[in-house]
């Protein structure tokens, strides 16, 4: 169910994105999904690749500093409401969202968001338990 | 010039060089004996150079004298180097250590009186009267600024105005209402004001403003013409340090052409900083300073790592003592934040007790709205990176918040990537102060 990101330090630099996306890409590593949050000093870039391990050893090659963190996808209705249904069925939960993101491709009709959570266990459960479909890992990263 | 501007003590700054080396050498004879007595540091420096107080006959012995260096006081933290025990030391002040550990020093009931007439002595050379209202905005505590202008001044009858330092648009009100004659605090906090003024459309002629006494960081001549400018002042400089004393240990006379040292508190020598031997009279080099009087912290050639120089010829306004010019860097590491003394070790001990923190770090100083910035760059790790944004917001700020508390002074803390801060062999942190 749960789904590894990375996230990497992009210090606030012009270059720096355009730097990490040509490393991988040289290195064949795909992205299918990403996020950046920034302040005005730096920025965590978030992404879902289809080899994370590859990723990870190709960007510590060249001094970046990384992290990986446990996310999931979940499949939401594409229509309007769709994404406000599953919000409030966390809501109702009491479960805490710590950040999204959108996945580039869909699964089927549906699209798919990312989500992290502080008690990604609590999500699931309470996610599943309303019949919301969460993607396995690896369906996620061969869609 | 006019001769008409008091002298606050005439007998001691007007009075001639042999009468004064002789006074000097005696002073410094008792100094010996009273150190020799009362301080283990003292008393392991003389046996190790083999001195006894009896082998010094003459002025020019001095340089048989082992030096006394920040790292002493460090090591006798805290009062270790105290010559009288604390139930006769009357108030204990402080200033940076090169470590977290502050240096600590302390005063004698006498030791606050030499003190006030030293600070008087170098108002009164500036022009400061009983007439004049006296703005301290100094920040009142451990540091020595507020109170050696505080006790100066009133001795001198003038009215004192404790306001301390901050809350700018305050001390503005103050100054028209109460109407503020002097202005003491350092001279970019005076740049500082004058920006407000602007901001606010207060004229200088809205003030009483009549002259300045800024110290606690160098400043160049530039700067004194333009705060003279801006703010219709007289802009007079002075120098001192918690070590040796506070302020009162040099200031200028109306001539403005060098600070007016107390010789006859204070032995001045200026050697090379690297070799340590004395230069001769006129070179530039840093200041070395023995205290005479001093009763509960004497010193014996303390290395200021000041670097001036120092003029023994005659002043137009009559004062005999020796000038030294305007400060013109440090012989060490150390740096001047707002006033405040910051070593790069302080920051370094810091950094090194953040659990994952690696100290890679880098030290800006520059200076926006004639204000000092600090900020600490410092090499993003693993250990310290973190995926959620508001962990890594904390992480930055719960480190400046354990710096402001080491410091005494707010810096930025910023994250830089890895290997973006170039590494030198065993050398010191790197230093980037662009300020002028």
């Amino acid at each position: 169910m749960k789904v590894e990101q990375i996230s990497i330090f992009i210090e606030n630099k012009s270059g720096r994105l355009a730097e990490v996306s040509g490393i991988l890409g040289q290195a064949g590593v795909n992205i299918r999904a990403l996020s950046l949050a920034d302040t005005s000093d730096f920025g965590i870039l978030r992404l879902i690749v289809n080899d994370t391990e590859k990723a990870l050893s190709i960007l510590r090659d060249h001094n970046f500093t990384v992290s990986k963190t446990e996310v999931i996808g979940v499949e939401v209705p594409d229509t309007p409401g769709g994404l406000s249904s599953i919000l409030q069925i966390l809501d109702q939960n009491n479960v805490n969202v710590e950040y999204m993101y959108a996945f580039v491709e869909r699964s089927g009709d549906n699209a798919v968001i990312i989500f992290r959570f502080d008690h990604v266990d609590e999500a699931i459960s309470a996610l599943t338990r309303n019949g919301v479909k969460i993607l396995k890992g690896e369906q996620l990263t061969k869609i | 010039m006019n001769h008409s501007i008091p002298i606050w003590d005439s007998a001691a700054e007007c009075q001639a060089r042999e009468p004064l080396q002789r006074l000097q050498l005696k002073r410094l004879q008792q100094t010996l004996k009273l150190v020799a007595d009362n301080v283990p540091c003292y008393q392991n420096k003389f046996s190790e150079c083999g001195f006894k107080p009896g082998d010094l006959h003459s002025l020019a012995d001095v340089d048989k004298l082992p030096f006394t260096t920040k790292e002493d006081l460090r090591l006798n933290y805290p009062y270790g180097m105290f010559a009288v025990p604390l139930r006769e030391v009357v108030r204990i002040h402080s200033s940076s250590g090169t470590t977290g550990k502050p240096t600590v020093v302390g005063y004698t009931r006498e030791d606050i009186r030499t003190w006030t007439e030293l600070v008087a002595r170098f108002m009164t050379a500036a022009g400061v009267t009983n007439e004049d209202i006296v703005h301290i905005a100094f920040g009142y505590g451990l540091f020595t600024g507020a109170f050696g202008l505080h006790y100066g001044s009133e001795a001198i009858g003038a009215s004192v105005i404790p306001i301390s330092g901050g809350n700018t648009d305050k001390q503005l009100m103050i100054m028209q209402d109460y109407r503020s004659t002097a202005l003491v605090c350092t001279p970019s906090y005076a740049l500082t004001l004058a920006d407000r003024m602007e901001k606010q459309g207060i004229k200088p002629s809205d003030l009483a403003l009549r002259v300045g006494l800024f110290g606690a960081e160098p400043w160049s001549e530039q700067m004194r013409h333009e705060l003279e400018q801006r703010l219709q002042i007289i802009a007079t400089d002075n120098y001192g340090l918690s070590e040796v004393m506070g302020p009162g240990v040099a200031g200028e006379c109306l001539c403005k052409q060098g600070m007016h040292i107390a010789e006859d508190h204070f032995l001045a020598e200026v050697i090379d900083p690297d070799s340590g031997q004395v230069l001769p009279e006129g070179s530039v080099g840093e200041l070395v300073l023995t205290s005479l009087t001093k009763q509960a912290f004497p010193m014996i050639r303390y290395r200021t790592r000041d670097i001036t120089r120092l003029r023994y010829d005659r002043c137009e306004c009559g004062r005999t003592l020796a000038r030294m010019e305007k400060t013109r860097g440090r012989s060490d590491d150390m740096l001047i934040i707002k006033g405040v003394n910051v070593f790069p070790t302080q920051i370094e001990e810091v950094l090194f007790q953040i659990e994952g923190c690696e100290p890679h770090y880098q030290l800006i100083v520059d200076r926006e709205n004639n204000q000092d910035r600090l900020e600490v760059q410092v090499e993003v790790n693993e250990k310290i990176f973190f995926d959620e944004m508001k962990q890594q917001r904390t992480f930055i700020f719960e480190a400046e918040k354990k710096l402001h508390s080491v410091l005494g002074l707010s810096v930025k803390v910023k994250l830089v990537e890895p290997s973006s801060i170039t590494r030198h062999e065993g050398k010191a942190c790197r230093v980037f102060d662009r300020r002028q």
